[in-house]
C-alpha cells in the first residue's frame, strides 16, 4: 500500500521535479554560460515564459482531455490556423469595421465558432462512422490546412486593431492576458475532470469502452463533445495568440498538434487512454517552454532544443514504463 | 519408461517479491508418464512456481532438477531447449501467418541467404500435425481456425523438440466437451511416450479423469500431494481452501411473487430461437447448456446489446422495448456480464467510481459529482456485500476475482434492479469466494430480486437455481424445477438428446 503511494506521488509528481531540476540547472549553468547578464530566474522572465506556453498550452489542456477519453486530435493546428484567419479577416469585413469595438468580441465570437465547428466534424464522424480518430483527423488536418491555403492564397492575413492589441499586452496582477487564459482554461477543465459527470465518463470510456457501454454511458455524444471542447481551445488559443501579433501566415499553427502530444504525454497522461491529469499537461507544456527558454539562455543553439526535447521525451516515457513494469509485477503475486 | 527417475523436479523453491513470500519452500516432482495436477486459489502461487521453472523468475533459493541434473532456466526458451514446454492458457499465435509459420515461428528451418526452406517447414509441420491427429494441415491460415484448433496449434509448438515434461495452464477453460476429448487424447498420447505432464485447472472433474496425482498449493506454501485414485473433491478443496465448499443441491423454498421479466418467442437470428420463459421475484432462474449455446446472448438482447429479430419482452406485464443498455438499464434489467476484466469493470478507475458509474449522472450537486453521495452508495455496498478493499481509492484492477465480482453486482444492486441478470458469476474466482457469491445470489433472491444466473458448471448452476433452463443450440430444450432435475437428465437436455420431449 505505502509502496503504491510512494509511486502514485512519484508519477504525478514527477514533471513538477524535472522542473526543478530544469530551473536549478539552468540557473547554475546561467552563471558560466549565459550570453547576457540577467539571472534565468529573473521573475519577469518567468512571467513571460508563462505567457509563451499559452498558445500550445491551452491546445494542450484539449489534447489531454481528447487522449483521456482514448482518441487523439491531429487537426488543432489547421484548426488553430483557420481561426485565426477568420478572427483577423472579419474584423476587415465591412459590417464589422461599422461597429467600431464592438467588431472585436464578434470576431473572437466567430473565430471561436469556427473552431467548435470544426472540432464537431471531427467529432462527429468519429461517432457516426467508428473510424479511428488518428484517421479522421488525420484527414482532416490535411482538409482544414487545404481551406486554410484556399481562403489566404500564400499570403499572410494581416489586421491589426489597437485595441485588440492593448488587451492582449496587457498585465493584470501581474500576469499577461495570455497567461490569464492558459491558467482559467486550466482551472476550469481540470473541474470539469475532477469533478463532473462528463469527465468521469470520459475517463471511464477511455479505460474501457465496453464496460462504459455496459454501464449505460452514451459514449459518442462524450466523444463529440470533447471533440468540439479541442476545436473552441485551439480557437481560443488562436484569438489569444493574434489579437497581439495580427497577421498569420497559412503555415501557422503546423506541428502544434505534435507539440502539445508531447507535452501531454510528458505529463504523465497515456496514449491509451483512461489515464491523465490537466494539472499535470500545464507541467508538462511549461517544462518546455523551460527547456527552449534556458538552452537560449545558456547559448545553445537552436537548433539543438528539439533534439533535447526528443531525448528527454523518449527517456521519460522510459521511465515511466518501468514504474509500471514494477507495479505490474507486484500486483500479479 | 524407468519410473524411479522423475522428468522433473522442483526442490525447496523459495522466491519472494517485496512484501509478500510468494513461494516457501515448494517441492514438485513430475514422473515419466505422468499426470501431475497443480492445484491452488488464484494467489496460491501456481503461476509463480510455473514463472520459476520457465526461467521467468530467478527463485530466491531451491533448484530445479531435470532428469535429475540441476538446471538454471534463464527463459521460457532456454526451458523448452531442456525439453520443458509451456502451454499457455491465453494462445500467442499470430493470426495471420500459416500454421507451420506459428509452429516454427523463431525457430523457421533455412535455406542458404537467410530464405526459408519453405518444403521442409511444412513436411515437418505435417508429420507434427498428424501426431495430433487433426483436421486442418500446415498451410491453413491460424486466424481461419476454431480456438480448439488453435490450442492444438500452441501443443504443436510444444512437439517440435522432443518433450519431457508439458505444462498445461488451464487449457480447457474455452473448450466446448468434444475438444476436451480431443485434448485428453492428445494428453494421453504424450504420456504413453513418457513424457511428464503438469496439469493445471480449477476443473475438479477434469482433474479426477486425466491425472494420477495432485499437489495442492496455499498462500505460496506446499500443502501435499494426493494420489488421485485415493482422494476425493471434498479433500482437495479443503487442501486447497483450509475448508471444505459447500455445493449441495438447492433446497431453500421460500415465497416468490409476481412474475417480474418474461420473454415470449425471443428470437435472434441464428443465435437463439423461439425462448419463452418467466421469472418470478424471489426466484433464481439458472441457464445452462454447453458454450454457444446462446445463453449469453440472450443475457445480452435482455440487456439491449443485442437486438432481437421477433418475440416479446414483458416487464411485470407490460411489453418493453429494449434497444441498449441505457433503455434496460432504466427499465431496471442489470446485466453482469461474463468477461468482468473487459466487460464489466474500468480496471482502472477507483472502486467508488465503478461502482457508481451508470449512476453518477444523478449524483450531482450543482455541476459536480457530490462525493459524499458517491462514498455513502460505495461504504452501504461495501458492508451489505462484505467487499474486501482498504478503502474506495483503491483501483478495481488490483482486487482480487471475487471482490472485482461483488463491485460489479453491487454497482446494479445500487440501483435497486427489477431483474438482475449474472452470467457466469464465478468464472476466473477462487473457490473460496465462490460459495460466497453463490451466498450472495442465495440471499439475493430471498430478498425479492429476480435473478437469472448463466453458468456453465452444472455444481452451480444446481446448487444456486430453483429452476433451470436447459437449452442446445440456440433453444429451450428443456425447463427442470429444482426437485426433478438430475445431473443425467440435465445433460442429455443440454446435448440435445432430449430433443423430442421438449417441455
Amino acid at each position: 500500500m505505502t509502496s503504491n503511494r510512494y509511486r502514485d506521488i512519484l508519477k504525478h509528481g514527477a514533471i513538477w521535479a524535472f522542473i526543478l531540476v530544469e530551473l536549478t540547472f539552468f540557473s547554475i549553468a546561467g552563471e558560466y554560460l549565459s550570453v547576457s547578464d540577467k539571472a534565468f530566474m529573473d521573475f519577469d522572465n518567468m512571467l513571460l515564459l508563462l505567457k509563451q506556453s499559452a498558445p500550445i498550452g491551452i491546445i494542450a489542456l484539449g489534447m489531454t482531455i481528447i487522449m483521456i477519453n482514448g482518441n487523439i486530435d491531429l487537426s488543432v493546428g489547421a484548426t488553430y490556423a483557420l481561426s485565426a484567419i477568420v478572427l483577423l479577416d472579419s474584423m476587415t469585413w465591412p459590417a464589422l469595421q461599422a461597429m467600431g469595438d464592438w467588431a472585436i468580441p464578434l470576431a473572437w465570437g466567430l473565430a471561436l465558432l469556427t473552431g467548435a465547428i470544426l472540432g464537431a466534424i471531427n467529432g462527429l464522424i468519429v461517432w457516426k462512422t467508428g473510424v479511428d480518430a488518428f484517421i479522421v483527423t488525420l484527414g482532416s488536418m490535411l482538409g482544414y490546412r487545404g481551406l486554410v491555403f484556399m481562403i489566404n492564397g500564400e499570403q499572410p492575413t494581416s489586421h491589426l486593431n489597437w485595441t485588440l492589441v492593448d488587451f492582449a499586452e496587457a498585465q493584470f496582477l501581474g500576469l499577461h492576458t495570455a497567461s490569464w487564459f492558459l491558467l482559467t482554461a486550466a482551472l476550469v477543465l481540470w473541474l470539469m475532470m475532477t469533478r463532473t459527470v462528463h469527465g468521469r465518463n470520459a475517463y471511464a470510456i477511455g479505460n474501457n469502452r465496453e464496460a462504459a457501454v455496459n454501464a449505460g454511458i452514451r459514449v459518442g455524444p462524450h466523444m463529440m463533445w470533447n471533440f468540439v471542447l479541442i476545436g473552441f481551445l485551439a480557437a481560443l488559443s488562436a484569438v489569444v495568440f493574434y489579437s497581439e501579433s495580427g497577421s498569420v501566415n497559412p503555415n501557422d499553427g503546423m506541428l502544434f498538434e505534435l507539440w502539445a502530444i508531447t507535452a501531454v504525454v510528458l505529463g504523465g497522461t497515456k496514449l491509451t487512454g483512461g489515464y491523465g491529469s490537466i494539472i499535470s499537461t500545464l507541467g508538462g507544456v511549461i517544462a518546455i517552454q523551460l527547456l527552449r527558454k534556458g538552452l537560449g539562455h545558456i547559448g545553445a543553439a537552436t537548433e539543438t532544443v528539439n533534439l533535447v526535447i526528443g531525448l528527454i521525451l523518449i527517456a521519460v516515457l522510459l521511465l515511466d514504463r518501468q514504474l509500471n513494469l514494477k507495479g505490474k509485477q507486484e500486483l500479479k503475486i | 519408461m524407468s519410473e524411479s527417475i522423475p522428468v522433473l523436479r522442483l526442490e525447496n523453491i523459495v522466491k519472494t517479491f517485496p512484501g509478500v513470500r510468494a513461494l516457501d519452500d515448494v517441492s514438485l516432482s513430475v514422473l515419466p508418464g505422468e499426470v501431475h495436477a497443480l492445484m491452488g486459489e488464484n494467489g496460491a502461487g501456481k503461476s509463480t512456481l510455473m514463472k520459476v521453472l520457465g526461467g521467468i523468475h530467478a527463485p530466491d533459493s531451491g533448484r530445479i532438477l531435470i532428469a535429475e541434473e540441476p538446471s538454471v532456466m534463464t527463459s521460457p526458451q532456454h526451458a523448452k531447449a531442456r525439453g520443458v514446454v509451456f502451454i499457455h492458457q491465453e494462445l500467442s499465435l499470430a493470426d495471420e501467418l500459416s500454421v507451420a509459420e506459428n509452429i516454427f515461428l523463431g525457430e523457421l528451418p533455412l535455406k542458404s541467404f537467410g530464405r526459408v526452406d519453405w518444403k521442409t517447414l511444412y513436411d515437418d509441420t505435417d508429420a507434427i500435425l498428424k501426431t495430433l491427429n487433426v483436421g486442418f494441415n500446415a498451410r491453413t491460415l491460424v486466424g481461419d481456425l476454431s480456438i480448439a484448433n488453435q490450442q492444438m496449434v500452441e501443443i504443436g509448438r510444444a512437439l517440435t523438440v522432443d518433450p519431457r515434461a508439458v505444462i498445461f495452464d488451464e487449457p480447457t477453460a474455452s473448450l466446448t466437451d468434444a475438444e476436451k476429448v480431443v485434448l485428453f487424447k492428445v494428453i494421453a498420447d504424450l504420456q504413453a511416450k513418457g513424457v511428464g505432464i503438469i496439469y493445471i485447472s480449477h476443473r475438479m472433474e477434469e482433474i479426477f479423469k486425466i491425472t494420477d496425482r495432485i499437489t495442492v498449493l496455499r498462500d505460496g506454501q506446499y500443502r501435499g500431494t494426493l494420489n488421485t485414485a485415493e482422494t476425493n473433491e471434498d479433500e482437495v478443496t479443503q487442501l486447497m481452501i483450509g475448508r471444505s465448499l459447500d455445493l449441495s443441491r438447492n433446497v431453500s423454498h421460500h415465497e416468490m411473487g409476481d412474475v417480474a421479466l418474461e420473454v415470449r418467442g425471443l428470437t435472434c437470428g441464428k443465435m437463439f430461437t423461439d425462448v419463452t420463459f418467466a421469472v418470478r421475484k424471489g426466484e433464481v432462474l439458472g441457464f445452462y447448456g454447453l458454450v454457444g449455446a446462446g445463453r449469453t446472448e440472450i443475457a445480452e438482447t435482455l440487456f439491449g446489446l443485442r437486438t432481437p429479430s421477433a418475440g416479446k419482452i414483458l416487464l411485470e406485464g407490460q411489453e418493453v422495448q429494449i434497444n441498449s443498455p441505457i433503455d434496460a438499464i432504466r427499465h431496471g434489467i442489470s446485466l453482469v456480464p461474463e468477461d468482468r476484466k473487459n466487460q464489466g469493470l474500468v480496471l482502472g478507475m477507483n472502486c467508488r467510481d465503478n461502482m457508481t458509474l451508470p449512476q453518477v449522472g444523478d449524483l450531482t450537486a450543482g455541476p459536480f459529482v457530490s462525493d459524499g453521495a458517491e462514498i455513502a452508495i460505495f461504504d452501504q455496498y461495501r458492508d451489505k456485500l462484505d467487499i474486501r478493499t482498504p478503502g474506495w481509492r483503491q483501483i478495481a484492477g488490483n482486487l482480487s476475482g471475487g471482490n472485482q465480482q461483488k463491485i460489479v453486482i453491487g454497482k446494479w444492486l445500487s440501483m435497486r434492479p427489477k431483474v438482475l441478470i449474472v452470467d457466469e458469476p464465478t468464472r476466473g474466482i477462487d473457490v473460496g469466494s465462490k460459495s460466497e457469491i453463490h451466498n450472495l445470489i442465495r440471499e439475493l433472491a430471498a430478498q425479492g430480486y429476480a435473478v437469472i444466473v448463466i453458468s456453465s458448471e452444472m455444481p452451480e448452476v444446481l446448487h444456486v437455481s430453483d429452476r433451470i433452463i436447459a437449452m442446445f443450440s440456440g433453444r429451450v430444450m428443456r425447463e427442470f424445477t429444482s426437485e426433478e432435475v438430475t445431473e443425467d437428465t440435465l445433460v442429455q437436455a443440454i446435448s440435445g438428446i432430449s430433443a423430442d420431449k421438449v417441455a
